[in-house]
């Protein structure tokens, strides 16, 4: 009995991975393919990068200040409170700033986009799509996805210099350090190898909470469950996708030498 | 064993010298269930036919076939003389343009103005129309079904009949030569449902189209149908007219008409 469930958790698994590459596959072919939505896709960008700004800079303005103040109290024990601004730039850059505004991103706009995919399905608009001479894959799936890899990178860089104005505001909440004096030490240590490879891996975490949403929302089940279910699955995978992502850009970093 | 038809003669035979719509041996399935199973059905120009059945018989699955949103297992679907399983895309394209679509849902864009849903088909499928010609085309679309005021707002914001109007509008406004209703009056009250109704033959009066309507709101199907086809065990079980199929002798038939 046990081993039956099993096994069918696992055809379940493989079921869906197979289902997502087919459709990766087929938002690269569509993507290749004239007539692209150039509207549509301005709109998503819109709605993926400007409406998430202030939520991504809200929680990228806490992060900064919280970890300045978690981090002074250990770094004055040992004596190196001058590196504050250094140790917190460096982890920021290379990795709060990109991983928490995907994670942000990936709650904000995978769910919104399963369920507004999902809602779409069942109430027949993408039916009527197909029937107006528009392919719904290319108007829905290929513009939104191309929304969220294009701007969750761009989301990235404005959450990590709120995030490092966070930090500057931590700081002289218990010294008093300048604007400038906080920048140069911060720009002073950051290396290309610091900002590149985390930069490109923010491409890929935008293509997968795109994909992934718009996968979920494409084969959601029928009903009100269905399209409840297509939005949170499509968050939880999205999340842990990131993760995974993640891991792997730093495996390759660190096999590049760029670490 | 199949059920005898009430018409004189079998649906792919009809009296038609022109039919526009020819569907043969159809057949459908879904796993293991079979929906429609060696479905025959003939319409002629200028024809409003209603398919009849029970809700699961397949009615749906049937126009989805013929619009080609789904395809069939075996069978044939004459469409203007042409095959719509064995379409290419663009084939699919040029005949859809044709062809309108009376979604249940009525299957309104919600993020988009009633202006930008009538649009969106017009723009796509009559590329190089100026901006002039296709607010024509929407005001008069609108003004057809007596809805020109809603313009500029949301679906959101429209009643259940004031929606299916406008997705009337949406279906008219390529000036199809055959529209396919599905369940044009479900979820209305009977006052409205009779004014769609009514709707619907004024507007096939008008613009001459032909039409297959799946209904199974019986005074609708009296006030619509030149000829009804009844669905059942996903065979034409029966084909004739209104009045002939109500004086039939066969219970599954008749229980329609009760």
């Amino acid at each position: 009995m046990i081993r039956t469930s099993k096994l069918n958790q696992l055809n379940q698994f493989l079921n869906e991975t197979g289902g997502m590459a087919s459709f990766a596959l087929r938002y690269f072919r569509e993507r290749g393919k004239a007539g692209y939505e150039f509207k549509e896709f301005l709109k998503q960008c819109y709605f993926t990068g400007y409406t998430s700004f202030p939520l991504v800079g809200l929680t990228g303005f806490i992060v900064g200040m919280v970890l300045t103040m978690q981090l002074r109290p250990a770094l004055v024990q040992y004596g190196v409170e001058s590196q504050l601004p250094q140790m917190v730039g460096i982890a920021i850059i290379r990795e709060i700033g990109p991983i928490i505004t995907a994670l942000i991103f990936a709650g904000k706009i995978a769910s919104s986009m399963g369920a507004e995919l999902g809602s779409m399905k069942e109430t027949e608009q993408i039916d009527a799509m197909e029937v107006s001479g528009t392919s719904p894959f290319k108007y829905l799936v290929v513009t939104r996805v191309a929304a969220a890899t294009l701007t969750l990178p761009i989301l990235v860089i404005l959450a990590d210099a709120v995030a490092l104005y966070g930090s500057f505001v931590g700081m002289n909440i218990r010294s008093n350090t300048s604007f400038t004096l906080f920048f140069r030490q911060v720009m002073g240590i950051l290396k290309f190898g610091d900002v590149l490879p985390a930069f490109v891996k923010t491409f890929f975490f935008g293509f997968a909470v795109g994909l992934i949403g718009c996968y979920k929302g494409f084969n959601a089940a029928k009903g009100t469950e269905g399209v409840g279910k297509a939005a949170n699955t499509a968050v939880v995978i999205a999340s842990v996708s990131i993760f995974f992502i993640d891991l792997i850009a730093v495996q390759i970093t660190d096999l590049l030498g760029l670490n | 064993m199949d059920a005898p038809t009430v018409s004189a003669a079998p649906a792919t035979q009809m009296i038609s010298p022109e039919p526009v719509i020819l569907i043969e041996q159809l057949c459908v399935t879904f796993g293991t269930r079979v929906i429609l199973d060696r479905f025959d059905l003939s319409v002629a120009k200028q024809e409003n036919v209603v398919v009849l059945g029970r809700s699961g018989a397949g009615k749906s699955v049937l126009i989805k076939c013929i619009i080609g949103l789904l395809t069939p297992d075996s069978g044939d679907i004459l469409v203007f003389n042409k095959d719509v399983p064995k379409l290419d895309h663009l084939e699919l394209d040029k005949m859809r343009a044709k062809v309108g679509f009376l979604f249940q849902n009525n299957a309104l864009y919600d993020s988009m103005t009633i202006r930008e849903n009538l649009e969106f088909p017009l723009k796509r499928h009559w590329i190089g129309l100026t901006r002039q010609d296709v607010n024509d085309r929407v005001m008069d679309a609108l003004n057809s079904v007596g809805l020109a005021y809603t313009v500029d707002m949301m679906p959101g914001e429209l009643s259940g009949g004031m929606a299916k109007r406008i997705a009337l509008a949406r279906t008219l406004i390529l000036k199809p030569e055959i529209i396919l209703y599905d369940e044009p009056t479900t979820g209305l009250d009977p006052i409205t449902a009779k004014e769609i109704s009514e709707l619907i033959v004024d507007l096939q009066k008008r613009f001459q189209t032909t039409s297959i309507i799946i209904s199974h709101d019986m005074h609708c199907v009296k006030l619509v149908a030149d000829r009804i086809a009844v669905l059942i065990n996903g065979k034409c079980h029966a084909d004739g007219t209104y009045r002939e199929l109500e004086q039939s002798t066969e219970e599954e038939v008749r229980g329609f008409f009760e």
